[in-house]
C-alpha cells in the first residue's frame, strides 16, 4: 500500500473470541487447524472471531464488512473489550487493551474510544443535550463544562435547537446524529461505530453518510465502520475487511476488493455492489493501444495499422505521447482516394478525453450520442494514456455477472468482423 | 392414611425455638412498628380533618396539572380526582369513621412503606443476579399463594395482637409485586442502552443509578401501586389480629351481622383505595 508510513492507532494481532464452556480446547484444535464444524461437535463452542490481524491507521475510516453471524459486531466489541477476547491482542496507541486492568479500561472507553450504536442506545428520560453529555457525565466532569463540550457536538452534527427535546421525539436520523454527537462530545482518537445506519431509511442513510463524510473531514478521528452494506462500505471506507464466519477474507481498499476479489465469497459479493461508481478508467482502459503518429503517419500507414488491430477507430499522437483526436476508416479512405499526404482533415478533434480517476459513472454521459472509444489522458502533460471502449463502459454499467459480459463480449467481436 | 410426614410439627418446633431464642429480635420490631404507627396515627388526628383533606387534593391536583396547573387546561385534568377526593373523605368524615379511615391509611402508608424498602433492593438484587432469582423466587410464590390467614398465627405469636403483626402480614402478602416488578422493569432495560452505558466507561453503581433505576422507574411505580393496593385489601384480615382501622369495624359487622356498619366502613376501604391508587399512577405517568 502506498501509506505504509502512516501511524498505526489500532493493531489487531491473532485476535480470537470463542462461545461456549469449553474454551481452552477449542483454542487448542483452532490453533491446531481443525475446521468450524469440528471444533462445534467436539466441544460444543462457536468460533465467534477467529486469528483476525489488521491495522487501523490514524485518520481513516476503517470499515468490516459482513453478513449477520459474520463476526463483525463481536470483533468490534472485542476492540473496546465489551467483549473479552479468548486470545490475541488488540493494542491502541501500543497499549495492549487485552492485559488492561479494570480501572485502566474504564479510563480508556471513558477517554479514547467512543462507539455509535445500530439502535442508537439512547436513555429515554433524558433531554437530548443530558444524551450528549452522557460520556462526560460519566466520566465526572462538571456540569457547566460537560453541557458546553455537548452543545458544540450538537452543532457538529448540526443538532442545535433541538437541546431541551427527547429521543423519542426525534426521528431515527436525528436520534442517530445525537448518538454520534455523544461519541463526538467525549473528544476520543478512535470512534467505533457498529452498523451505526444500517436502521434508517435509504434516504436518510445516504444523507447520515455524506454528514459523516464531511464530520470526518474536520475531525479527523480514526473511524471504525462496522456495515454488512457493500455500498456503503465502499462509500464510507479508506479500506473495506470483509469477514466471513469470523475469518477475515480480504483487506484493501474499494478498488482492490471490487477487482481482485480475494475469494469465491467476495466476488459473490461484489456482484453485487454497484460497479458504476467504483470501477475507474485506468482499470477498464487497454493500456498500449495502437496509435496513429501525427508527425510520422501518414493515411496509408494509419489504414494498414487499422488492419492489423482489426478497428475501425484510432487514436492520434504526437510525438510527445500527447492526445490529438482520433481517425476513423472512412475519413482515412476518402484522403487515399485524394492521395492526401497528411492526416490532418481525418482527425476528429472535438472527442472527450477522461483522466484514469474517472468513474464508469463519470463515463457514461460522455459516450451516449458519440461513436468514439474515451481517450485516457495525463492530467497535467495531456498524455495518452490508455483507450476505454464504449462496450467495456456500457458491461460495467449494466452489471453483467462475469459469464453474460463475455457472451456480450463475443457477440460484439463477431459484429465486428462483419462490418469490417 | 396415617400421617407420615409431620411438617407442621416441625415447622412449628422452628417457630418456637425462633421466638425464644431472638425475643430481643420481636421486641425491638414490635416497638419499632408500633411507635411509628402510633406517631403518624397522633400527628394526623391532631391535624384538622378539613387540611388533610386540602393538603391530598391540591396534591393530586398538582400531580395531574402539572406546571399547567393555573391554566384551564391543567384545570380540566387535576379537577377530577381534587374533587372526588373532596368528595369522598367529606363522606367518610359524615359517616363518622374518619379517625379509623386515618388509623388505616397509617397502617397502609407504614406497611407499604417497609415492604418497599425490601422488596426494591431485593427486585434489583434478582435482577442483576440469576443465583438470587432463583433462590427468592420460590420464596415470593410462596408468600403469594400461601392463605393470608396461616401466618397470621406465627404473626401473633411473635407480636402478640396490635397493629404490628396486621403490619407485618400486610407485608408478606403485599412485597412480592415490589420485588417483581422492579426485577421486570430492570430486565426490560434494552441491551444496547446498557452496553453503551459500559461503551463509554460506567461502572457496575453508575449503570445502575444512572441508566437501570431511572428507566425502570415506571415499572417500579406500577410496582408500588400494586403493594399499596394489596395493603389495602389486607386491611380486613389484619383486624382479626387487632390491627385498628375500617378493617376492624367490617369485622365488627361481621360479626353482628350489621349489614348497615359492613357496608359503610367496606365503602371507605373503596373510596380510600381510589384515591391512594389515582395519586399513585399520576405520579407514575409524571414520571415517564
Amino acid at each position: 500500500m502506498a501509506e505504509t508510513n502512516r501511524n498505526v492507532k489500532i493493531a489487531v494481532k491473532d485476535l480470537t473470541l470463542i462461545f461456549g464452556k469449553n474454551k481452552a480446547q477449542a483454542l487448542d484444535m483452532l490453533n491446531k487447524g481443525h475446521s468450524k464444524t469440528e471444533i462445534l461437535e467436539k466441544t460444543k463452542c462457536t468460533i465467534g472471531v477467529s486469528k483476525a490481524n489488521f491495522e487501523v491507521y490514524e485518520g481513516e475510516i476503517f470499515v468490516v464488512m459482513g453478513l449477520s453471524g459474520s463476526g463483525k459486531s463481536t470483533l468490534i466489541r472485542c476492540l473496546n473489550r465489551l467483549r473479552k477476547p479468548t486470545d490475541g491482542q488488540v493494542w491502541l496507541n501500543g497499549q495492549d487493551i487485552t492485559k488492561e486492568t479494570n480501572n485502566e479500561l474504564l479510563e480508556t472507553r471513558r477517554t479514547e474510544m467512543s462507539m455509535v450504536f445500530q439502535n442508537f442506545g439512547l436513555l429515554p428520560h433524558r433531554s437530548i443535550i443530558e444524551n450528549a453529555a452522557f460520556g462526560l457525565e460519566i466520566r465526572g466532569e462538571d456540569k457547566e463544562s460537560r453541557l458546553a463540550k455537548a452543545q458544540k457536538a450538537l452543532e457538529t452534527v448540526g443538532l442545535q435547537g433541538y437541546e431541551n427535546q427527547y429521543p423519542s421525539e426525534l426521528s431515527g436520523g436525528m436520534q442517530q446524529r445525537v448518538g454520534l454527537a455523544r461519541a463526538l462530545a467525549n473528544d476520543p482518537e478512535v470512534l467505533l461505530m457498529d452498523e451505526a445506519f444500517s436502521a434508517l431509511d435509504p434516504l436518510i442513510k445516504s444523507d447520515m453518510q455524506d454528514e459523516l463524510l464531511a464530520i470526518q473531514e474536520k475531525v479527523q478521528k480514526t473511524i471504525v465502520f462496522i456495515t454488512h452494506d457493500l455500498d456503503e462500505a465502499i462509500k464510507l471506507g479508506d479500506r473495506i475487511v470483509i469477514m466471513k464466519d469470523g475469518v477475515i477474507e480480504q483487506i484493501g481498499n474499494a478498488e482492490e476488493i471490487m477487482t481482485h476479489p480475494a475469494s469465491e465469497y467476495v466476488e459473490a459479493f461484489v456482484e453485487k455492489v454497484d460497479r458504476k461508481t467504483i470501477i475507474t478508467a485506468e482499470s477498464l482502459m487497454f493500456k498500449k493501444p495502437t496509435v496513429v503518429q501525427y508527425e510520422k503517419d501518414g493515411p496509408e500507414v494509419a489504414l494498414r495499422k487499422m488492419r492489423s488491430a482489426s478497428l475501425d477507430v484510432l487514436p492520434v499522437v504526437d510525438k510527445h505521447k500527447k492526445f490529438l483526436g482520433f481517425v476513423w476508416l472512412n475519413d482515412l479512405i476518402e484522403l487515399t482516394k485524394n492521395k492526401t499526404q497528411k492526416i490532418d482533415e481525418a482527425i476528429k478533434t472535438e472527442v472527450h478525453s477522461v483522466q484514469k480517476e474517472f468513474t464508469v459513472e463519470d463515463m457514461l454521459p460522455l459516450i451516449s450520442g458519440m461513436r468514439s472509444p474515451l481517450a485516457v489522458v495525463d492530467e497535467k502533460d495531456g498524455r495518452l494514456e490508455g483507450i476505454v471502449s464504449q462496450t467495456s463502459i456500457i458491461i460495467e454499467a449494466t452489471k453483467y455477472d462475469k459469464k453474460e459480459i463475455k457472451d456480450l463480449q463475443e457477440q460484439a467481436k463477431e459484429l465486428f468482423k462483419w462490418t469490417k | 392414611m396415617d400421617k407420615v410426614i409431620d411438617l407442621g410439627k416441625h415447622i412449628e418446633q422452628g417457630i418456637n425455638a425462633l421466638e425464644s431464642n431472638f425475643s430481643f429480635l420481636w421486641s425491638a420490631i414490635d416497638e419499632g412498628i408500633s411507635w411509628t404507627v402510633d406517631t403518624m396515627n397522633d400527628g394526623l388526628l391532631a391535624t384538622p380533618f378539613w387540611i388533610i383533606i386540602l393538603l391530598v387534593a391540591a396534591f393530586a391536583y398538582y400531580l395531574n396539572a402539572g406546571t399547567k396547573s393555573f391554566t384551564r387546561a391543567g384545570f380540566k385534568k387535576g379537577v377530577g380526582i381534587a374533587g372526588f377526593i373532596i368528595f369522598g373523605f367529606l363522606l367518610i368524615y359524615l359517616m363518622g369513621y374518619w379517625k379509623e379511615t386515618i388509623q388505616t391509611t397509617t397502617l397502609v402508608l407504614v406497611a407499604t412503606l417497609i415492604a418497599l424498602l425490601l422488596g426494591i433492593p431485593i427486585g434489583i438484587w434478582t435482577a442483576r443476579s440469576k443465583w438470587a432469582d432463583t433462590l427468592i423466587r420460590p420464596l415470593l410464590d410462596f408468600m403469594q399463594t400461601m392463605p393470608a390467614f396461616v401466618y397470621l398465627i406465627p404473626a401473633i405469636f411473635f407480636f402478640s395482637v396490635g397493629n404490628t403483626p396486621g403490619v407485618i402480614a400486610t407485608i408478606i402478602f403485599s412485597l412480592p409485586p415490589a420485588v417483581r416488578l422492579t426485577k421486570l422493569g430492570i430486565q426490560n432495560v434494552p441491551g444496547e442502552v446498557i452496553e453503551a452505558g459500559y461503551a463509554f466507561g460506567a461502572t457496575e453503581k453508575q449503570i445502575l443509578y444512572k441508566i437501570q433505576l431511572p428507566l425502570a422507574m415506571p415499572s417500579i411505580l406500577a410496582g408500588v401501586n400494586q403493594v399499596i393496593l394489596l395493603s389495602l385489601s389486607m386491611v380486613v384480615i389484619a383486624s382479626m389480629v387487632g390491627a385498628r382501622g375500617l378493617g376492624s369495624i367490617v369485622y365488627r359487622g361481621i360479626q353482628q351481622n350489621n349489614v348497615a356498619l359492613g357496608f359503610e366502613s367496606g365503602l371507605g376501604i373503596v373510596i380510600l383505595a381510589i384515591i391512594l391508587d389515582r395519586i399513585t399512577q399520576s405520579i407514575g405517568r409524571k414520571n415517564k
